[in-house]
């Protein structure tokens, strides 16, 4: 037992190819536990970014700089009271963000952090992530559906028609980037892993192969995506000014939060799939310009250096706090959080944990890359018609990504084009 | 490692896909039948990675996903719940179904008992991580193709439904 646990760690697969149940479970918890901390973070990141787009402070009370807002928050939600509207289905009102979160959360079976760091790896990767991800949009559906209510309704129903239209121009997209991976060695392949290797392999990322060709699918992507999240601008299934909090407005309390979490943690779904896809995954940038062993040891020093250098700005900070009897106790606070950080920092260095920990740094940096863009777009754009959202979808997103397909399979058989033509 | 395809996950799959089947066409209200469907299909979608065929299964869940999602829009917008509770669920057309039901049992268990050297008595195993590119050369191998007339038949035959539905649609508006 303990043997085969001990095994694994010599090994450079992930623990379901290996089959090692016991590291399963950890990767599991860890990844359970890693998104939520992520979407903890993103509750109070965005709240700050937001502020500071609008010349605000955002949340600065409780902790420092507002920092365990979101704990607070949390806690809030927890302790506030359920309701159940009488006359709402009962099963379906309580199974629908069971099912939400559920469908969220399982996309990141196959979401690979690293080489060694996904729970499986599952050779119908990208489908399966496509699969999972739609079937979210069910439980909006149902939650709408079965709150009994007129707004809830037509927000659910803005949902479905949003998912069903911008699906098409998101698969279109994904397809152009999977025929990129049988480049090189004439078999593509839709497992997560697999297309990150063929990234390799190709020594390009596949956002900039065939030069606007990959950035254009990556691009009809990375809109698609904010309408399958239901995020701003494309947030018409839960338009406050129209409909209270659309598909959301019956619940409260924890249900509510469950809402939310399967929200943000859709978020990184999709994002890690535009990450994985187009961005090299967890491949570090500039592999061909600064290649070599030497720059290799660089780049692996870069996550323990940024760790120090947050380490030190947090302890430049809590000098400069005012020296008052009633802050005392978030000075001490974020001298903590700055000796912390520290010591990731300096943990991150060691040469045996910074191979293994720079592929999850660079992975979850480009995530957080389409996560900031997620905020911005908020602070940005007004929200969306209804008839102008259709309109994006069938009328200019579907035509472009069915010509980057088409594109990137000529491109792709040029060589034997041009062989039929010059015969 | 022992596979995953124990006769134990495989009556618990089909059995979570009888139940929810029998309960999809016994519910009086539709939404609920509708969200019956959908465990069935995951169920099935849950028997095709049994038989090797991840391709399948992941093909299933999403073209499914949209699919139920589509009934449940015509289900909330076309029919009237509060009127179902009125009607009498089953007609009177048991006695056809009765005989429609035991020759269908009666055929099958032919087949069964008939047909029993036909069937494989192992799964050829094509390799898991090869399925989808097995499933390609089939479709469009260059000398190995030979489903890609029957594929474009069957494309071509949506496409026409796309059209037709366009072009009805269209005159009305």
């Amino acid at each position: 037992m303990i043997k085969n646990i001990l095994e694994y760690l010599h090994s450079n697969t992930t623990p379901g190819e290996a089959g090692n149940l016991f590291w399963v479970v950890v990767y599991v918890l860890l990844v359970f536990a890693g998104v939520s901390f992520g979407v903890v973070f993103m509750n109070w990141f965005e709240r700050k970014v937001m502020a500071h787009m609008q010349v605000r402070l955002g949340p600065m009370r409780v902790g420092p700089h507002g920092l365990l807002q979101p704990v607070a928050d949390a806690l809030k939600l927890i302790i506030k009271e359920d309701l159940m509207p009488a006359n709402a289905d009962k099963l379906v009102f309580w199974f629908a963000p069971v099912c939400v979160v559920m469908t969220a959360f399982c996309s990141f079976i196959v979401v690979p952090f690293g080489r060694t760091h996904a729970i499986t790896d599952m050779n119908i990767g990208v489908l399966f992530m496509l699969g999972v991800s739609s079937l979210g949009v069910l439980g909006v559906i149902m939650a709408g559906w079965a709150s009994n209510s007129h707004y809830p309704l037509m927000g659910s129903l803005r949902s479905g028609a949003q998912m069903v239209s911008y699906e098409i121009a998101m698969s279109m997209a994904v397809v152009s980037a999977v025929m990129m991976t049988s480049m090189a060695t004439g078999t593509g392949t839709l497992s997560m892993i697999g297309i990150v290797q063929a990234q390799m392999q190709q020594h390009i990322w596949f956002g900039f192969s065939f030069f606007p060709v990959g950035l254009t699918a990556m691009g009809v992507f990375a809109i698609a995506m904010v309408a399958e999240t239901n995020r701003a601008p494309f947030d018409l299934p839960e338009a406050e000014s129209e409909l209270v909090a659309g598909f959301m407005t019956e619940y409260s309390g924890f249900r509510w939060s469950l809402f939310f979490l399967a929200e943000y943690t859709s978020m990184m779904a999709v994002s890690s799939i535009a990450t994985t896809l187009w961005l090299g995954g967890w491949l570090r940038p500039f592999p061909n310009l600064l290649g070599g062993a030497n720059w290799d040891t660089a780049f692996s020093l870069i996550p323990g250096l940024t760790f120090l250098l947050l380490s030190a700005l947090s302890f430049y900070s809590f000098t400069l706090m005012p020296k008052l009897r009633s802050m005392r106790g978030s000075t001490l606070g974020l001298g903590g959080f700055a000796a912390l950080l520290g010591l990731l920092g300096a943990f991150m260095l060691l040469p045996a944990v910074r191979v293994r920990v720079q592929d999850i740094f660079w992975f979850t940096l480009k995530v957080a890359f389409f996560m900031y863009l997620y905020i911005w777009y908020r602070t940005t754009f007004p929200r969306y018609r209804f008839d102008q959202l259709m309109k994006i979808g069938w009328k200019v997103l579907l035509p472009i990504s069915i010509g980057v397909v088409i594109l990137t399979a000529l491109i792709g058989v040029r060589q034997e084009l041009f062989a039929l033509v010059w015969r | 490692m022992t596979p995953v395809a124990t006769p134990f996950f495989f009556y618990l799959l089909s059995g979570i896909a009888l139940i929810s089947a029998i309960v999809m066409i016994t519910k009086v209200n539709p939404v609920h039948s509708a969200l019956a469907l959908i465990v069935t299909l995951l169920a099935c979608a849950g028997l095709y990675l049994m038989l090797y065929a991840p391709f399948m299964a992941g093909v299933q869940i999403v073209l499914y996903a949209g699919g139920i999602l589509v009934m449940f829009l015509f289900v909330m917008m076309l029919v009237n719940i509060e009127h179902l509770y009125i009607e009498k669920m089953l007609n009177s057309q048991w006695r056809v179904g009765l005989a429609a039901t035991a020759m269908f049992a009666l055929l099958m268990l032919g087949a069964l008992v008939k047909g029993a050297g036909t069937l494989p008595q192992h799964i050829v195993n094509s390799p898991e991580n090869s399925n989808v590119q097995q499933i390609g050369l089939l479709l469009y191998g260059r000398g190995s193709g030979y489903y890609m007339f029957p594929f474009e038949i069957a494309s071509i035959l949506l496409l026409v439904a796309v059209v037709g539905a366009v072009v009805m649609a269209k005159r009305r508006v």
